[in-house]
C-alpha cells in the first residue's frame, strides 16, 4: 500500500501520536510547544477519538506544576497520560516528576526544548531545559527532525509502557517544532501494532483503586529510604533494550530504522562527533562531504541520552575513532563539561585506550548550526592539540572558546531549489509560504522543508520564510544560505535589511513594488541594484498591494506572490500550480465562505497577468541608500551592539560587546526609528480643545504634549505648529501636540479618540490620520525642535490629572507593541506620574517581550537619569519579585534612616530631622527630599568613616521609592495567583497593576480565568462555559488594600485618579485595568472608544476600593460607573471573541450570552450592595510602629 | 352569511389575504408559530441579505488572518472553529424548519446585491424547502454617472437570472421609485417573476444629535402609507398577469378591503404586528370578515380588483399626483382638498 505522505510541524508531528494515545492531557501553553497543546485540545473538541475509540479529555491548567500535578493523579488513577511543554514549563513539572518517576508511572512529556531563562528569557531552542530535568529519572529519547518527532512519540509511547519509566521525547524547540517538513505519518494499525493492549492492560492494573486499595506516596524513613530507592534499578537498566525492541518492532512496522545511538560516516573514522538533536542534520551533510573529499570522519546521534547505554555507544563507534568531539547544547556553568560530554567521557572511561574526548557548546536559543560550523569541529579534532573546550558557532573574544569557521564550506546540492520570502508579520506570507510547502509536498513527489523566522515585535515585524524543494528528504537543519529564489513581499524592506544576502549567482528576486517595471530601478537603493547586477538576478515586480486590493484584500499580498512564486519558480508546471494553489485555498478558506474564496482566487488569476520582468541596467543609479539602523547620534553602546542587532547583524557581534549578566541601557527605543507607520496622525491646532486624550491614549507614546512658554518658539523649524494653552495654572504659556514620525505605528487610536470635531465638516478632527507622503523631513525637523523643548516642571503640575498626567514626560516610549495595544497606555502612564522613582517587577507574557525583548527596550530614562527600574524574572513569580524588591528597598531605606540618625553630629540635626521626617507624599515634597539628599551628600563628601561611607552608598533611598508589579491575567489570575495572594496579604507597600486582557495574549489566546462566559478562547473554543474571576472583590476582602477597577478608554479621569490613589495608599494596591488586545478581534483602533461600550453594558463595571475612605467617615467602595446602559449583546457584537461562537454554534453561543447577561447583572447587583457597605479595618499603624522599633532601638543604642 | 376568505397569490391557496410580511416576527420559528396561531395565510420570512453574509465572511476571514504568524510566540489568536456560520445556514435552517413545523405556505425573501448571490441564494433557499422565494431588489443610485435605464436593466436581469434559476414561485418586493413605475412592473412579470410587492420601505439615514453620528433608522410603517400601494395596485391590476401584493402601512381591516378592492391578491402586515403583537391578525381578519357580510360581499375573490383603475368609475383619479383644479371635471365630484390636508397624504412640495 503506498503511504499517503503528510506536510507537517514537528509540533503536530508529535502531537498526533500523543493524541492518539493518550486518555488525559493536563496542560499549558508556553512556546515554543504551545501548539502541541492546543491541536490537542481542538482535536478532542472536534471528537477525535484515540487508538481505542475515546475522546482524550484535554484541560488546560493554571500553570504547568498544576499540568504536572494533575497529570500526576490521572496516572495514578489508571489513564494514559502525556503532556506538552518547555522551559520554565518543564522545570515547574519537575517536583511532579521525580514523583512520577520514583514511583514507575509509564508517561510521556513530548518537550519542544526550549532555552531556560538566565540572564535573559529566550523563547527559542536548546537543551538547557531538558537537561535541567535530567536527575528526575525520566528517560530521554531524543527525535532530530519532524519525522523522528512522529516517529519517536510511538516509540517513547511504547517503551514507557513496557518498562515503566517515564519518558522526555524531546526535539528542538523552533527548528524542529515549527519545521514544516514531509512525514510518513503512522497508520492506526501501526500504532496498535506498536502498543500492545498487554501493557495498557498492565498499566490499568496498577491503578489506585478503591477496590483494590493500597498505600502509595509513603514517607520513609532512614532506616528504608535508601534501599527502596535501589530497588528501581532493575527497570532502568532495562530501558535501552525495551527502546532498542520497539525501535525494532517499529522497523519491521515502517522500515525506518532506528538505534539508540547510531553512527554515520567513514567506516574507519578517526574523528567522530556525537550530538543530539536537529543539529544531526547539519553534521550529516558535512560529515558525507568531508567524507567524499577523503577525510576519516564519522558521526554519532544520540537517540536514547537516558539511561545512557555505555556500552551501546562503545558500539556504535568505529574501532578506528581517535578523536571525539561531543557536542553540547547547552551550557552548564562551571561543571567540568556539559551533560552530553560528560556521560560519553564517562561512558567511554571504561574502555581500554578511550579516544581523546573534547566538548564544544553550540546553537543556544537556536543559534544557527550550520555544516561549515560542523566542519569546522572536524578540523578542530584534526589539529596537534585541539581545544578540549570549545564554543562553535560564535565569535567569544573574551574566553577564547569559539572554534574558526570556514563560511565557504556549503553543502547544499544543486538540486534542491531554495527560496526565501521576506514579508511584513501582517501580510500573510508566511501562511502563504506554509501552504506553498503543504502543495509541493502534498502534490508532487518532491520533498519540501519550511522553516519560518519570526520577529519578536509584535507590530510591524519581519518575518523571513525559508523554503527547500527536492527530490529526497529534506534534512537540512538550518537556514537557507544560497536561495535560488528571493521574494521580498514588502518594498520598504529594502532600505533597511540585505534581502539579497543570500540570493545565489543568478537567482530570481522577486518584488512586491509600487513601482512599474519599467521605472522600478531608480527606485531600489544602490547597494541592491549592485547586488542585483554582480549576481546577475532576473528581477520580477509585481504591484502586489494593488492586486491585493483590486481583489478585495487589501494588505493581504501573500496569495498574490504565492502565485508569482510558482509562476516563476517551475516547481510545478503553471497549470498544476494555480490549481494546487486553489485548492489549498479552497481547503484554508472554504468554511470562511464562497466571497473569502473568489477574492483570493481572483488575487491568483490577477496575479498572473501583472508580473513583469524587469530589464536590469549594465549599471548602478541614484543615491538611495540602504539606512543606517540608528542615527549618528546614539550612544556609543547603541552604535556598536544595538545598531547590528537592528539591522540583523546580532550573530556578528562578539561575547565582549555583550554585557555579562544580561543589564542593558534603557531608554534604546528612541535610537530605532522603525518607520513602519502607512498613516501618520496630524494635528490641526485651531479646534483642539487642549484635553491631551490623544497623547494619553496613545499606545506607543509617538504622539506627545508640551506646554512651554512661547518665547521659547523661537528657532523653530517651519511648519511647527503650537496653540495657546488654555490654563489657569499655567498662563500664557503654549502647547504642542507633536508626532515622532519614525516611532508612530499608525495605529489610529488617537485619532479615534480625539474628541475635538470641526464644526464646518464633522469627520474633521483636531486629530486626523493622513498617508505619509513623500519625505518625512519636515515632520522630522518639528519632533528634534520638540524634543528639544524643555519638560515642564513637574512640582507645577497636578499629577492626578489627565492634563496634568499628560503635561509629564513618558519614560516608556515606541514599544514594539501592537498597533493599537490597549496595556501599553497604562504603563506609559504609570512612568509620566511616577517613572523617576519607581521600580518595576515584570512579569512574563507580552509586556515583558515588549517591555525587554533585544535589541531595544521602551523603558527609559529623564535628563536627570532617574528613570522606571525594570525588570522580568519569571511568569508565575512576580508577585513574590517585586515583594523581594520592596523588602530591599524598606531595608536600605532603614539603615540609611539609622546611618542618618548616627551621623547627626556631622550633618546637623536640622537637615538630618528634616529628612527623616520629610513629607514625600507630593511631587514637590520628593524634589525637596532630592534637594536635602544632594545636601546631605556634600555634607559627607569628604568623610572618611564607614558609616559615612555606608550613607553615601545608601542615601538614595532615603528618597521615597515604590514598586510596581506589573503582568498579565495569565500572571495575576492563574499561574502568579497564589505569590499575588501573598503578597496582599503581606500588607507590604506594593502597587500591582494587571493589564487584563482576558486571555493569554503573548502566546497565542489561550483562556485565563480571566476570560469571560460567551468568549471564544483557545482551550474554551466552544466558548467559556464559566464566569470571570472577579480577583477585585477577592483582593478587597482583605479589607486593606486599595483595588480599583479601570478602562482608561471609557472614563480617563477615574484610571488617572485610580494611578494617584493606588500610588499614595500605604499598603498593597491592587488596580485592574482593562486592556484591549487583538486576541478580542476588534479593530484595534478603536479599542479605547470601545472600552466605553464595555463599561456602558456592565459587562466592566468602573470602582475604587480605597481603605482610606473609612478614615473620612465614607465607604472604601465607589462605584464610579452608571447602571449599565445597553445590553451586553451590543457591546459583544463588536468583539470577534463572542461573534465567532455566535457565527460557528449560534445557539450554544446564545445559550453562553444569557448566562453572561445575568453574570453582569448579578454582579452589579452585589456592587451596588457593596458599595454601601460600612467597612472597618483595624489601624494597622500599630504594628507599623512595632516594627519600625527594633531598628529605631537599635539607633538609639549605637548613638554616642 | 360568513364571506370566503380564500386568495390566490402566486399560485398558492390562501385562507385570507392577510400575510405576515418580512420582519423580526418571522425571524425565529416561536414568531412563526405564533402568527399562524393568529391566522396569518402565509409568512414571509425576514429577508437573507448577501451582503451582510458577504460582510460577516470577510470580518471572520479579517479577524482569522489579521495577526495569523506574526510573532515566534503565536502563530494565531483564535481557536479553530469547525466551520464559521458566516453564510446562509442559519437562514436555511429557518426555512426548513418553519416548513417543519408550518401548515401555512412558508415565502422566503432574499436581499442580494450581486448576481451570482442572487440565484445562489436562491436555489439553496429551494433547496431548503421554501414554497415561494420574494426578491427584496434596491439600489440607492448614489452614483451621477449611473443612469436610471442602467439600474432598471440590471434589475430585469437579475429576476431573468433567478427566475431562471429556480422552479417555486418569484416575487419581487421593489420600492416605489421609478419613473415609470408601470413599466418596470411589466419588465419585472417578463423578466419571470410571478408576484409583485408593493413596496418595500428602506432604512433612511438620521442624524443622532446626541452623538453627533448618522444612524440608519427605520420607523414602523402608519396608515397613510397605505395609499402608495393602492395607487399601484389600482392601475397594475388588470393591467399585468401576475399576483399583486400590497405591503406599507396596513394597520386595520379598512386598509386591507381598499387594497383588495384596489386589486391586491394578498396583503402584507409587519409593522402593525410588531406594535400590537402577532394577534392583530386575528381581530383584522375578524374585521374583513365583518366588513364583506356587511356590506354583503360574498369572498374576497368578488371584492378584489372591483376598484381598480379598470373597474373604477373615475380611472383618472388614481393618476393625479397633484391637487389641480385645471383637471377638475365637472361629471365626476372634486376631491375635497381639507380631505387630503386631513388624511396627511404626501404632498410633493411639501
Amino acid at each position: 500500500m503506498a503511504e499517503q505522505l503528510i506536510t507537517v510541524d514537528g509540533n503536530e508531528a508529535a502531537a498526533r501520536l500523543a493524541h492518539k494515545l493518550s486518555e488525559v492531557m493536563a496542560i499549558y501553553p508556553i512556546t515554543p510547544s504551545t501548539a502541541m497543546g492546543e491541536l490537542a485540545d481542538a482535536w478532542s473538541a472536534a471528537g477525535a477519538p484515540n487508538l481505542w475509540g475515546d475522546v482524550p479529555e484535554v484541560v488546560e491548567m493554571q500553570s504547568e506544576a498544576g499540568a504536572a500535578g494533575a497529570l500526576h493523579g490521572a496516572l495514578m488513577a489508571g489513564a494514559m497520560c502525556s503532556t506538552f511543554t518547555a522551559s520554565q514549563g518543564l522545570l515547574l513539572m519537575l517536583p511532579n516528576m521525580f514523583k512520577i518517576a520514583g514511583e514507575l508511572t509509564p508517561t510521556v512529556f513530548h518537550v519542544a526544548a526550549r532555552t531556560v531563562a538566565t540572564h535573559a528569557l529566550s523563547i527559542f531552542g536548546d537543551h538547557s531545559d531538558v537537561m535541567a530535568v535530567r536527575a528526575a529519572g525520566f528517560a530521554m529519547l531524543c527525535s532530530s527532525s519532524v519525522q523522528e518527532a512522529h516517529d519517536f512519540a510511538a516509540i517513547a509511547h511504547r517503551a514507557t509502557l513496557e518498562s515503566r519509566i517515564p519518558f522526555v521525547h524531546f526535539f528542538d524547540g523552533f527548528r524542529t517544532s515549527h519545521e514544516v517538513n514531509k512525514i510518513a505519518p503512522l497508520s492506526d494499525d501501526q500504532l496498535r501494532a506498536m502498543i500492545p493492549d498487554s501493557l495498557v492492560t498492565a498499566h490499568r492494573a496498577r491503578a489506585l483503586s478503591p477496590d483494590r486499595p493500597e498505600l502509595r506516596g509513603s514517607a520513609q524513613n532512614p532506616d528504608v529510604f535508601f534501599q527502596a530507592r535501589e530497588a528501581c534499578n532493575s527497570h532502568y537498566a532495562a530501558v535501552p533494550s525495551v527502546v532498542r525492541d520497539a525501535m525494532r518492532r517499529f522497523a519491521e512496522l515502517t522500515g525506518r530504522r532506528y538505534d539508540l545511538f547510531e553512527y554515520r560516516g567513514h567506516p574507519e573514522a578517526e574523528r567522530v562527533a556525537v550530538l543530539m538533536g536537529s543539529a544531526a542534520g547539519a553534521m550529516q551533510e558535512a560529515v558525507d562531504e568531508l567524507v567524499a573529499r577523503g577525510e576519516r570522519v564519522g558521526m554519532v546521534t544520540v537517540r536514547l541520552f537516558r539511561p545512557f547505554d555505555a556500552e551501546a555507544l562503545a558500539a556504535a563507534l568505529p574501532a578506528s575513532v581517535r578523536r571525539i568531539a561531543v557536542l553540547d547544547r547547552t551550557k552548564e556553568p562551571g561543571a567540568p563539561g556539559d551533560p552530553l560530554f560528560e556521560d560519553v567521557v564517562v561512558g567511554l572511561a571504561r574502555r581500554p585506550a578511550p579516544p581523546l574526548v573534547c566538548g564544544g557548546r553550540y546553537g543556544l536559543a537556536s543559534k544557527e548550526f550550520t555544516p561549515a560550523m560542523a566542519a569546522a569541529v572536524f578540523a578542530e579534532l584534526a589539529r596537534e592539540a585541539p581545544k578540549r573546550e570549545f564554543t562553535v558557532g560564535i565569535d567569544d573574544d573574551v574566553t577564547h572558546l569559539s572554534l574558526d569557521v570556514d563560511e565557504s564550506f556549503t553543502t547544499e546540492p544543486p538540486d534542491v531549489v531554495r527560496a526565501l520570502f521576506y514579508g511584513l508579520g501582517s501580510d500573510g506570507t508566511v501562511g502563504a509560504t506554509r501552504n506553498t510547502v503543504k502543495i509541493i509536498g502534498e502534490h508532487t513527489d518532491l520533498h519540501a522543508q519550511g522553516y519560518f523566522v519570526l520577529d519578536s515585535k509584535k507590530s510591524g515585524s519581519m518575518t523571513v520564510s525559508h523554503l527547500r524543494f527536492g527530490p529526497r528528504p529534506i534534512e537540512s537543519s538550518y537556514l537557507v544560505q544560497q536561495a535560488s529564489f528571493v521574494g521580498c513581499h514588502q518594498f520598504g524592506f529594502l532600505e533597511k535589511v540585505d534581502v539579497l544576502e543570500r540570493a545565489a549567482c543568478g537567482a530570481t528576486f522577486l518584488l512586491n513594488s509600487p513601482h512599474r517595471a519599467d521605472c522600478v530601478w531608480e527606485h531600489l537603493p544602490v547597494e541592491v541594484q549592485r547586488q542585483v547586477i554582480d549576481k546577475k538576478l532576473r528581477l520580477f515586480v509585481i504591484d502586489a498591494s494593488r492586486v491585493a486590493r483590486d481583489a478585495g484584500l487589501p494588505g493581504r499580498v501573500n496569495t498574490v506572490l504565492q502565485a508569482c512564486f510558482f509562476s516563476l519558480a517551475n516547481v510545478l508546471p503553471q497549470d498544476q500550480a494555480i490549481a494546487a494553489i486553489k485548492a489549498a485555498i479552497q481547503r484554508t478558506y472554504a468554511k470562511r465562505g464562497p466571497e473569502v474564496l473568489e477574492r483570493n482566487f481572483a488575487a491568483v488569476d490577477l496575479a498572473l497577468t501583472e508580473l513583469h520582468e524587469v530589464d536590469v541596467p549594465a549599471a548602478v543609479t541614484g543615491d538611495i541608500h540602504v539606512r543606517r539602523p540608528v542615527p549618528a547620534e546614539a550612544p556609543d553602546f547603541v552604535q556598536r551592539v544595538t545598531a547590528e542587532m537592528i539591522a540583523g547583524r546580532g550573530d556578528l557581534l562578539p561575547v565582549s560587546a555583550l554585557p555579562a549578566g544580561g543589564a542593558f541601557p534603557v531608554g534604546t527605543a528612541r535610537w530605532e526609528r522603525r518607520d513602519i507607520a502607512d498613516e501618520l496622525p496630524r494635528w490641526d491646532p485651531s479646534i483642539c480643545i487642549d484635553c491631551a486624550k490623544c497623547t494619553l491614549v496613545c499606545p506607543h507614546a509617538a504622539i506627545r504634549m508640551k506646554v512651554y512658554s512661547p518665547d521659547l518658539l523661537a528657532g523653530a523649524p517651519a511648519g511647527f505648529q503650537h496653540k495657546e494653552w488654555r490654563s489657569k495654572e499655567q498662563p500664557g504659556m503654549v502647547m504642542t501636540i507633536q508626532v515622532a514620525p519614525d516611532d508612530c505605528n499608525g495605529c489610529g487610536t488617537c485619532a479615534d479618540y480625539c474628541p475635538a470635531h470641526s464644526k464646518q465638516a464633522a469627520k474633521h478632527k483636531s486629530i486626523d490620520m493622513a498617508a505619509k507622503n513623500g519625505g518625512l523631513d519636515a515632520d522630522r525637523a518639528s519632533w528634534e525642535f520638540f524634543k528639544s523643548l524643555p519638560e515642564f516642571d513637574r512640582t507645577q503640575v497636578k499629577v492626578g490629572t489627565i492634563k496634568g498626567s499628560q503635561m509629564l514626560e513618558p519614560l516608556f516610549e515606541f514599544s514594539g507593541a501592537c498597533a493599537g495595544c490597549g496595556e501599553t497606555p497604562y504603563l506609559k502612564l504609570l512612568t509620566q506620574m511616577f517613572g523617576d522613582r519607581i521600580l518595576v517587577a515584570n512579569a512574563t507574557g507580552c509586556s515583558s517581550i515588549y517591555g525587554g525583548n533585544l535589541p531595544t527596550t521602551p523603558w527609559s530614562a529623564n535628563a536627570e537619569g532617574r528613570g522606571p527600574a525594570w525588570a522580568n524574572s519569571l511568569f508565575e513569580d512576580n508577585a513574590e519579585f517585586g515583594l523581594g524588591m520592596r523588602l530591599a528597598v524598606d531595608n536600605l531605606a532603614g539603615a540609611a534612616r539609622r546611618l542618618l540618625a548616627e551621623l547627626e553630629p556631622q550633618v546637623g540635626a536640622d537637615l538630618v530631622a528634616a529628612i527623616l521626617n520629610a513629607d514625600q507624599s507630593s511631587e514637590s515634597g520628593l524634589a525637596t527630599q532630592r534637594e536635602r539628599v544632594a545636601a546631605l551628600r556634600s555634607k559627607l563628601a569628604g568623610a572618611a568613616t564607614p558609616q559615612a561611607s555606608r550613607l553615601r552608598e545608601l542615601a538614595d533611598y532615603l528618597v521615597r521609592k515604590s514598586v510596581w508589579i506589573v503582568g498579565g491575567d495569565g500572571w495575576a489570575y492563574d499561574i502568579g495567583y497564589g505569590g499575588l495572594d501573598h503578597v496582599l496579604a503581606s500588607g507590604r507597600n506594593v502597587k500591582i497593576l494587571v493589564l487584563d486582557t482576558e486571555v493569554y495574549s503573548n502566546t497565542g489566546g489561550q483562556a485565563s480565568k480571566s476570560t469571560p462566559r460567551a468568549a471564544i478562547a483557545k482551550f474554551a473554543a466552544a466558548g467559556k462555559r464559566t464566569a470571570k474571576k472577579d480577583l477585585g472583590l477577592i483582593a478587597s476582602a482583605y479589607g486593606n488594600v486599595y483595588v480599583a477597577q479601570i478602562a482608561m478608554g471609557a472614563d480617563n479621569a477615574q484610571a488617572v485618579k485610580a494611578f494617584a490613589e493606588a500610588e499614595a495608599h500605604d499598603g498593597p494596591s491592587l488596580i485592574i485595568a482593562y486592556s484591549t488586545c487583538i486576541a478580542h478581534g476588534i479593530e484595534m483602533k478603536t479599542g479605547m472608544s470601545h472600552m466605553k461600550e464595555a463599561v456602558d453594558s456592565g459587562y466592566w463595571p468602573l470602582y475604587r476600593f480605597d481603605p482610606a475612605r473609612e478614615a473620612a467617615g465614607e465607604h472604601p467602595m465607589a462605584l464610579d460607573s452608571k447602571d449599565p446602559s445597553i445590553p451586553l449583546r451590543d457591546f459583544a457584537a463588536h468583539e470577534g471573541r463572542y461573534t465567532l461562537l455566535a457565527r460557528s454554534k449560534p445557539e450554544l453561543a446564545e445559550r453562553l450570552m444569557t448566562l453572561a447577561q445575568e453574570d453582569v447583572a448579578e454582579r452589579w447587583r452585589l456592587y451596588r450592595q457593596l458599595a454601601g457597605v460600612e467597612r472597618h479595618t483595624p489601624d494597622e499603624s500599630i504594628t507599623k510602629v512595632a516594627e519600625a522599633a527594633p531598628a529605631a532601638a537599635a539607633a538609639e543604642e549605637e548613638l554616642p | 352569511m360568513t364571506a370566503d376568505l380564500r386568495t390566490t397569490y402566486m399560485g398558492m391557496k390562501l385562507a385570507t389575504p392577510l400575510v405576515a410580511a418580512a420582519s423580526p416576527l418571522t425571524g425565529t420559528v416561536d414568531g412563526l408559530l405564533a402568527l399562524q396561531d393568529a391566522g396569518a395565510s402565509a409568512v414571509v420570512l425576514q429577508s437573507l441579505f448577501e451582503e451582510q453574509i458577504k460582510h460577516h465572511e470577510l470580518q471572520v476571514d479579517s479577524i482569522l488572518e489579521s495577526f495569523t504568524d506574526s510573532f515566534a510566540e503565536a502563530r494565531s489568536f483564535f481557536p479553530s472553529l469547525d466551520a464559521y456560520n458566516t453564510g446562509p445556514e442559519s437562514y436555511l435552517h429557518l426555512v426548513e424548519q418553519a416548513k417543519e413545523v408550518l401548515e401555512i405556505p412558508v415565502i422566503a425573501s432574499l436581499n442580494g446585491v450581486t448576481s451570482g448571490g442572487w440565484t445562489r441564494y436562491a436555489r439553496l433557499i429551494e433547496e431548503a424547502g421554501a414554497d415561494a422565494l420574494e426578491l427584496n431588489v434596491y439600489v440607492v443610485a448614489a452614483n451621477p454617472r449611473t443612469t436610471a435605464a442602467e439600474i432598471e436593466a440590471r434589475y430585469v436581469e437579475l429576476i431573468g437570472d433567478v427566475a431562471g434559476t429556480i422552479s417555486i414561485p418569484l416575487a419581487v418586493k421593489v420600492g416605489p421609485y421609478f419613473s415609470a413605475m408601470a413599466n418596470m412592473a411589466m419588465r419585472i412579470a417578463a423578466a419571470g417573476a410571478r408576484g409583485l410587492v408593493l413596496f418595500n420601505r428602506f432604512l433612511y439615514p438620521d442624524i443622532s444629535l446626541q452623538r453627533m453620528k448618522v444612524m440608519p433608522t427605520l420607523h414602523l410603517s402608519s396608515s397613510e402609507e397605505v395609499l402608495m400601494p393602492l395607487r399601484w395596485i389600482a392601475i397594475l391590476s388588470g393591467q399585468l398577469d401576475i399576483s399583486l401584493a400590497a405591503s406599507s402601512g396596513i394597520q386595520s381591516a379598512h386598509d386591507v378591503v381598499k387594497l383588495l378592492l384596489a386589486g391586491a391578491d394578498a396583503t402584507m402586515l409587519a409593522s402593525a404586528l410588531l406594535r400590537r403583537g402577532p394577534a392583530q391578525l386575528k381581530q383584522i381578519t375578524g374585521g374583513l370578515a365583518a366588513w364583506l357580510d356587511e356590506h354583503e360581499y360574498a369572498s374576497v375573490e368578488q371584492l378584489k380588483g372591483s376598484m381598480s383603475q379598470a373597474a373604477s368609475p373615475d380611472p383618472g383619479a388614481f393618476e393625479r399626483a397633484n391637487y389641480m383644479r385645471s383637471l377638475v371635471d365637472f361629471t365626476v365630484a372634486s376631491p375635497d382638498p381639507r380631505h387630503f390636508y386631513a388624511r396627511r397624504d404626501p404632498i410633493p412640495w411639501d
